[in-house]
């Protein structure tokens, strides 16, 4: 069979799958990467807080999560998270094993992992707002809630975009090791139709590019989005 | 808690730490390797080496490095010029693959590192080397390298601990190192949790002993960054 068939979109051709793989890549990376803002947010706002132990537990939180392989974490929550759920079904009188879908629990492993790296970013994004525009706005009587949304929302938002660009082009990176638990996403795509059609080197090549063209589009997206959350700005010397 | 089983869950896991630390210390050096030859094609001025080393850079840190290895591990071995060539006996090990292809990765990601502390250098003490009639590698040993490192090195740190990470996914390349153990013991047994626990602390534990080397390594180059001490009374 010719390279053009295996990768055309007939009835034995790959293309189509390997689309919908790119799909499902995005697909996964977009809810890991909002599972991780939320866990990003709550951490960084403990790591900030003047309390101790909250303190103490953010810093294990990123420690932990980005010192520990991300494969790893991917085990933890497949197999962990499908005992759980097992467990909680005996407990509803169903009997057997019963797993955890292995999107949700691909996206909830990522998002763990992006979330260690997102909090970082929110940190310094947050540290980065001028105390005098705190203080001003303090002075002018807004409230703790006022205060955050109309100024400490918007600023860490901008802060924090080149790194949340960062993370994103990390997770989207860190979604193919979610095809161990045999997500059908881009990497899995590849790596059956490499093995079904026995030409490896073809499928990874072409597996790989899909890769460089999801994330060189996401760089030229989060480019956009920099420019626009800037625009309001003075540019920057030599930008 | 069963410490019977985390005990001999952690002696069985320890018994694997010797294999990722061989597939780091090899990946991390030919890496480093590879990295200062890109970054030399990079910065050489030479059009050709230049693209060259940026698209090299592009490939290796837009794609992941599963796919990458997958592509040495399975590709390579379709190629009945590769299957019978010299380097055969090399290229089917799965350590050799592994170690190949985490190299290949951490090229892209520390050429670039390198390149940042390369610009880094105040260009005028370029200017006063050259001025003094330093020039080629005796200027690239004796100021550029030196300057360029020092700034390079808290990047590059945070690179080495990436790779620590990466040496996991040699485990679906059949090496069996800290993670593959683990995966096969939380098959076995369906604990997850405590044989997550003991490789938790095995990863923890061997990357705070690379932190803490690089930050030694950091201050013991940053002398002259440091205050003087206090002059001594003759």
């Amino acid at each position: 069979m010719s390279t053009l068939e295996l990768l055309g979109f007939g009835s034995t051709g790959w293309g189509a799958l390997l689309l919908a793989g790119a799909g499902i890549t995005l697909a996964v990376t977009a809810a890991a990467l909002a599972i991780g803002a939320v866990l990003g947010a709550l951490v960084a706002t403990a790591k900030l807080s003047g309390n101790r132990a909250l303190k103490a537990l953010g810093s294990a939180y990123t420690t932990v999560f980005r010192g520990i392989p991300e494969l790893l974490i991917i085990y933890l929550i497949y197999f962990g998270g499908s005992s759980a759920v097992t467990m909680i079904g005996q407990s509803l009188g169903y009997e057997g094993f019963l797993g955890l879908p292995s999107f949700i629990a691909g996206a909830l492993a990522v998002g763990i992992i992006s979330g260690s790296y997102q909090a970082e970013v929110f940190r310094g994004a947050y540290l980065a707002v001028a105390r005098g525009e705190l203080e001003a706005a303090s002075a002018i009587g807004m409230n703790r809630a006022l205060r955050f949304r109309r100024i400490v929302m918007p600023q860490v938002l901008r802060y924090a975009l080149p790194g949340i660009g960062n993370v994103w082009q990390l997770s989207l990176k860190d979604s193919a090791l979610i095809s161990v638990t045999g997500l059908a996403e881009l990497m899995r795509t590849s790596q059956v139709a490499a093995g079904s059609t026995r030409q490896y080197f073809l499928f990874f090549v072409v597996g790989g590019m899909l890769y460089l063209v999801l994330t060189s589009l996401s760089d030229q997206v989060f480019d956009r989005a920099e420019r626009r959350a800037n625009r309001s700005m003075p540019s920057a010397m030599g930008t | 808690m069963d410490i019977a089983f985390l005990s001999s869950t952690m002696a069985t896991l320890i018994k694997a730490v010797p294999m990722t630390l061989a597939l780091f210390a090899l990946s991390v050096a030919s890496g480093c390797v590879l990295a200062l030859i890109v970054v030399w094609m990079r910065v050489s001025g030479n059009r050709t080496l230049a693209a060259f080393a940026r698209a090299y850079i592009f490939v290796f840190r837009g794609s992941p490095l599963l796919i990458q290895m997958f592509l040495v591990f399975y590709g390579l071995a379709q190629f009945s010029v590769i299957r019978n060539g010299p380097l055969w006996p090399f290229l089917r090990e799965p350590f050799v693959c592994a170690v190949l292809s985490l190299a290949l990765c951490t090229a892209g990601y520390s050429a670039e590192i390198f390149r940042g502390g390369i610009r880094s250098v105040p260009p005028r003490e370029i200017e006063a080397a050259r001025s003094i009639g330093m020039s080629g590698f005796l200027l690239v040993r004796r100021i550029i390298a030196p300057v360029a490192f020092r700034y390079a090195l808290p990047a590059y740190s945070t690179e080495v601990v990436l790779m620590m990470k990466s040496t996991s996914l040699a485990s679906l390349v059949t090496v069996w190192e800290v993670t593959g153990v683990a995966q096969r013991l939380i098959s076995h047994t369906y604990r997850t949790m405590e044989v997550f626990l003991c490789a938790a602390v095995i990863y923890l534990v061997l990357n705070f002993i690379v932190l803490q080397a690089m930050a030694v390594l950091e201050y013991s180059l940053s002398r002259h960054l440091r205050a003087a001490p206090p002059a001594t009374k003759p």
